[in-house]
C-alpha cells in the first residue's frame, strides 16, 4: 500500500482486498467485551476537520481509539485556522507535534494531496470538497461484501448528485477495481460533462436500471442545487430520481439499498425505504469504524499483527 | 555609446555585423568597421527586434510585494523585451490619467524597457461605467490599449460603447473573454480532468460566447477588437471566421497556453492555476497552428506575479496566474520554432512587429535595418537550461516551468542602443 490514502485510485485490487480482509478480522473485536487493541499504542492520529462532519470524525476517532492510538481532534472552528492560518502552517504545526497519521476533511478538493507535501505522517482523506471520500467507498464495499458475499460481478447503481459527490467518485474507482459494474443515474445537469470517460455506465432513466441492480446507492441531494437550476424543484427531483416504495419493488429481491448519510428523507429516499430490511444504512455506520480501523492499522501499524499478539493477551 | 555586434544571424539568416550608434542601427553588413565602437561577439546568436508584450502585470501601484515596475521591467529585459503593456488591475486601478501617468513615469525612471500603461475600460474595472478613456489617451502615458483584464466587460452595451468611443483616438479594447455566469467559482478547464478531480469547470464556451459576441459588436460599429489570451480551439475558429470577414479583430496567445495542458492540475499544485485555465492537448495544437498561420497575431505573456503564500495553498483559494516574461522566448522557441511551425522571422513578427502594431507603440517592432531604432535582442537558440524559480529576475517565483528544461537564452537586449542585458545578465 501507498503511504497515504487520498484517492480510491491509490488502491490496487490487492490493497483493497487486504483492507477488506483486515476489516473482517478486526470486526471480531467489536463483539468482545473489551473492544480495544494495543496495536497503535504510542502512535498519534490527528483528526483535522475543516468541515463540520460529526459522524465521520467520530467514526475515525472510535477507530483510532480502539487501536489504542492517541487522538488529537483539531477542528477548524475555534482554532487558529479560523483566524486565517494557512493549511501549510497548520501542517507544519502537526508535523512539530509528531503526528503519525493525519485524517483530513476539507472543503477544498485536493487539500489532502497538498497536505501530503508538507507532513511526513500518513494522510487519510476523510472527504475533500467534491473530489473523493475513499474510506466511505471502502466501507460501502465492505458492507456489500458482508451482505452479498462478493463485490465482483455485482451491479451497483449510484443515484444522485454525481457532479458534486465525492462518494460517487471514490465508489466508481473502488468498485470497478473490485470488479463490480457501476451505473450512475442522475439528471443530465448533475453529471460532469466528461462522465463518458469514467469506467462505468451512465443513465438518465432510474426505472430502467432498477431491475438490473444488486445494490442501489442513493446520494444526498442538496436543496440549494435547485437555486442553481440543476433541477426545477425538489418535488420533481424526488419524483424522477427518488427511491420510494414502488421503485424499491422494482428491485430484485436480494438487492440492497445504501446511503452514505446524512439522508434527506422524503427527497432522495422515502422513509419506508430507509427503514426497510433491505436498507444497510445503519450497518454502514457500524462498518465505517471497522474499515477505518483497518485503514489506520495498515497505514500506521507497520509490521505488527492487527490482533492476536501475546502482548494483547496480556492487556 | 556605439556598439558593433559581430556575426549575429539577423532573423535567423546568415551571420552579419550590426553597428549601433546614437540609439539607431547605423549599418548592417559583413566585416563592418568598428569605428571605435565597443565590440560584442555574437557568434551563433540570433538577432531579433526587441520583443513587445501586450499583456504584463507589473502590480505597481498596490502589490509591490509581488512585483514593481522596476523589478517587472528588469524581468522583461532579461526575457528580451523592450516594451511591455502594464495591465490596469492595480490598486488603485489604472482608470485615471493620474494612475497611468504614474506607471508610465515609473517605467521611464527604471529605464529597462518602455512601459505602456493599459487603461481600464470601466471605472475600478467594475463593469458599470466607462472610465475616462479620453483623459488617459491624452495623458503623457498616451494610452491606446484599454482593458479590464481579469474581468470581462460582459455588459454588451458597455462593450459596444467602449469599442465605439476609443475610435476617436484610434484605441483598441483588449477583452478578457469570460462569460461570468458560466464561470462562477470556476477552477480549471471543464473536461475529463476537472470531473475526475472534483474541481469546478471553466468551460470553453464561456470564452467562445464572449468572443463571438465581441466580434459581431466590433463589426457592427467598425471598431478594433483585441482578444486577450485565447485559450481554446473553438476561439481560434471564431477569430479565423471574423478575420475572413475583414473585421478588425486581433488576438494573442500566452506561452503557457502554447505549452501546458490541464492534466497538470492533477497535482493540485496551484502553480498551474491560471485564468483562462490551461486547456487540452487539442487546444494547444490548435493555438500553435493559429499562431503559425497568423489567425492569432501575437504571443503575449500575461505575466502575473504572485507572492509565495498566494500559491502555497489548496487549489481553490489560490491566486490565478503565472509569471512568464523571462521564459516567453524559450517557450515560443520550443512550441513554434523547434516544431517547424515558425521560423525566426515569423517569431519576430509574432513577438515584436505585430504586438507593436496592435498597441500603436511608436519606435518598437521594427525589423533590424539601417535607420531603425536599436531595439534588439540577441538570443542563443542552442543553449538549454532547467528553469529555476529561485533565479528569476522577477520578484515573484510562480513559474509553471520550474524544473522543465527549455531551449534558448537571451544573451543581450538593447533598448534604443543602450544595453539592458549583456552576457545574459541585466545591467
Amino acid at each position: 500500500m501507498k503511504h497515504h490514502l487520498i484517492s480510491a485510485a491509490d488502491l490496487t485490487r490487492d490493497d483493497a482486498l487486504l483492507i477488506l480482509d483486515t476489516a473482517e478480522e478486526l470486526a471480531s473485536v467489536a463483539d468482545r467485551p473489551i473492544k480495544k487493541l494495543p496495536t497503535l499504542r504510542g502512535r498519534t492520529v490527528v483528526n483535522l476537520f475543516f468541515e463540520d462532519s460529526t459522524r465521520t470524525r467520530i467514526s475515525f476517532e472510535a477507530a483510532a481509539k480502539r487501536l489504542s492510538a492517541d487522538v488529537i481532534n483539531f477542528s477548524a472552528k475555534g482554532s487558529s485556522v479560523s483566524k486565517g492560518e494557512s493549511l501549510k502552517d497548520t501542517a507544519l504545526t502537526l508535523e512539530a507535534m509528531g503526528a503519525d497519521g493525519v485524517v483530513i476533511r476539507h472543503g477544498a478538493s485536493g487539500a489532502p494531496r497538498r497536505l501530503a507535501n508538507w507532513v511526513h505522517g500518513s494522510v487519510v482523506n476523510a472527504g475533500d470538497g467534491t473530489h473523493e471520500h475513499p474510506t466511505q467507498a471502502l466501507l460501502d464495499a465492505y458492507t456489500m461484501r458482508r451482505r452479498l458475499g462478493d463485490v465482483e460481478g455485482r451491479r451497483v447503481t449510484i443515484v444522485g448528485d454525481i457532479l458534486h459527490s465525492r462518494v460517487a467518485r471514490s465508489n466508481v474507482l473502488l468498485l470497478t477495481t473490485l470488479g463490480a459494474e457501476v451505473t450512475l443515474v442522475a439528471p443530465p445537469t448533475l453529471f460532469p460533462v466528461a462522465v463518458g470517460t469514467w469506467p462505468c455506465e451512465v443513465s438518465y432513466d432510474f426505472d430502467a436500471v432498477l431491475p438490473k441492480s444488486d445494490v442501489v446507492m442513493m446520494l444526498r441531494v442538496q436543496q440549494e442545487r435547485m437555486n442553481a437550476a440543476y433541477f426545477p424543484t425538489v418535488r420533481e427531483y424526488s419524483r424522477r430520481y427518488g427511491l420510494d416504495a414502488p421503485r424499491m419493488g422494482m428491485m430484485p429481491q436480494h438487492a440492497l439499498v445504501m446511503h452514505p448519510g446524512p439522508m434527506n428523507r422524503g427527497v432522495e429516499i422515502a422513509a419506508e425505504v430507509a427503514d426497510s430490511p433491505r436498507s444497510t444504512i445503519v450497518e454502514q455506520v457500524a462498518n465505517g469504524v471497522t474499515v477505518r480501523m483497518a485503514v489506520l492499522y495498515l497505514l500506521l501499524g507497520g509490521s505488527e499483527p492487527a490482533i492476536g499478539t501475546t502482548r494483547m493477551d496480556g492487556e | 555609446m556605439t556598439y558593433l555586434i559581430k556575426g549575429a544571424r539577423v532573423l535567423g539568416g546568415e551571420p552579419k555585423d550590426i553597428r549601433i550608434d546614437g540609439g539607431v542601427i547605423d549599418e548592417i553588413g559583413v566585416n563592418l568597421d568598428a569605428k571605435g565602437a565597443e565590440t560584442i561577439e555574437a557568434d551563433g546568436l540570433i538577432a531579433l527586434p526587441g520583443l513587445v508584450d501586450l499583456h504584463t502585470h507589473l502590480r505597481e501601484p498596490g502589490r509591490e510585494d509581488a512585483e514593481t515596475v522596476e523589478s517587472g521591467t528588469r524581468a522583461a529585459a532579461a526575457g528580451g523585451f523592450t516594451a511591455v503593456h502594464a495591465m490596469a488591475n492595480t490598486e488603485p486601478v489604472a482608470d485615471t490619467a493620474g494612475v497611468v501617468e504614474q506607471v508610465w513615469r515609473l517605467g521611464r525612471e527604471a529605464g529597462y524597457c518602455d512601459v505602456h500603461p493599459v487603461g481600464a475600460v470601466t471605472r475600478g474595472i467594475e463593469g458599470r461605467k466607462l472610465a475616462e478613456l479620453g483623459a488617459m489617451a491624452d495623458s503623457a502615458a498616451h494610452v491606446r490599449v484599454f482593458s479590464d483584464d481579469g474581468h470581462c466587460v460582459d455588459d454588451a452595451v458597455l462593450m459596444r460603447r467602449a469599442l465605439e468611443y476609443v475610435k476617436a483616438f484610434d484605441g483598441v479594447v483588449a477583452q478578457h473573454a469570460q462569460e461570468p455566469r458560466l464561470t462562477e467559482h470556476a477552477q480549471m478547464n471543464e473536461g475529463e480532468v476537472s470531473g475526475r478531480l472534483g474541481l469546478a469547470g471553466w468551460p470553453a464556451v464561456a470564452e467562445e460566447a464572449i468572443i463571438s459576441r465581441d466580434c459581431l459588436l466590433a463589426a457592427h460599429v467598425g471598431s478594433r477588437l483585441h482578444v486577450c489570451h485565447v485559450s481554446t480551439a473553438g476561439s481560434v475558429e471564431l477569430i479565423r471566421w471574423a478575420k475572413s470577414k475583414g473585421w478588425q479583430v486581433t488576438a494573442e496567445v500566452t506561452p503557457h497556453h502554447l505549452f501546458l495542458t490541464d492534466e497538470l492540475a492533477e497535482t493540485y499544485d496551484p502553480i498551474f492555476k491560471v485564468n483562462p485555465p490551461l486547456r487540452t492537448k487539442a487546444d494547444v495544437e490548435a493555438l500553435r497552428e493559429a499562431l503559425a498561420d497568423g489567425t492569432i497575431d501575437c504571443v503575449a505573456t500575461d505575466h502575473a506575479p504572485h507572492p509565495v503564500e498566494a500559491k502555497e495553498t489548496e487549489w481553490a483559494p489560490a491566486a490565478m496566474g503565472m509569471i512568464g516574461l523571462e521564459t516567453a522566448l524559450s517557450v515560443a522557441q520550443a512550441a513554434m520554432v523547434d516544431t517547424g511551425l515558425l521560423d525566426w522571422a515569423g517569431l519576430a513578427d509574432r513577438m515584436s512587429v505585430r504586438p507593436a502594431r496592435i498597441g500603436h507603440v511608436g519606435g518598437q517592432g521594427h525589423l533590424p535595418a539601417p535607420g531603425a531604432p536599436a531595439n534588439l535582442t540577441l538570443y542563443d537558440p542552442a543553449a538549454r537550461a532547467v528553469v529555476d524559480p529561485a533565479a528569476s529576475v522577477s520578484k515573484s517565483r510562480n513559474t509553471p516551468f520550474a524544473g522543465i528544461e527549455l531551449p534558448g537564452r537571451v544573451q543581450a537586449t538593447f533598448l534604443r542602443g543602450r544595453p539592458t542585458v549583456l552576457e545574459g545578465k541585466v545591467v
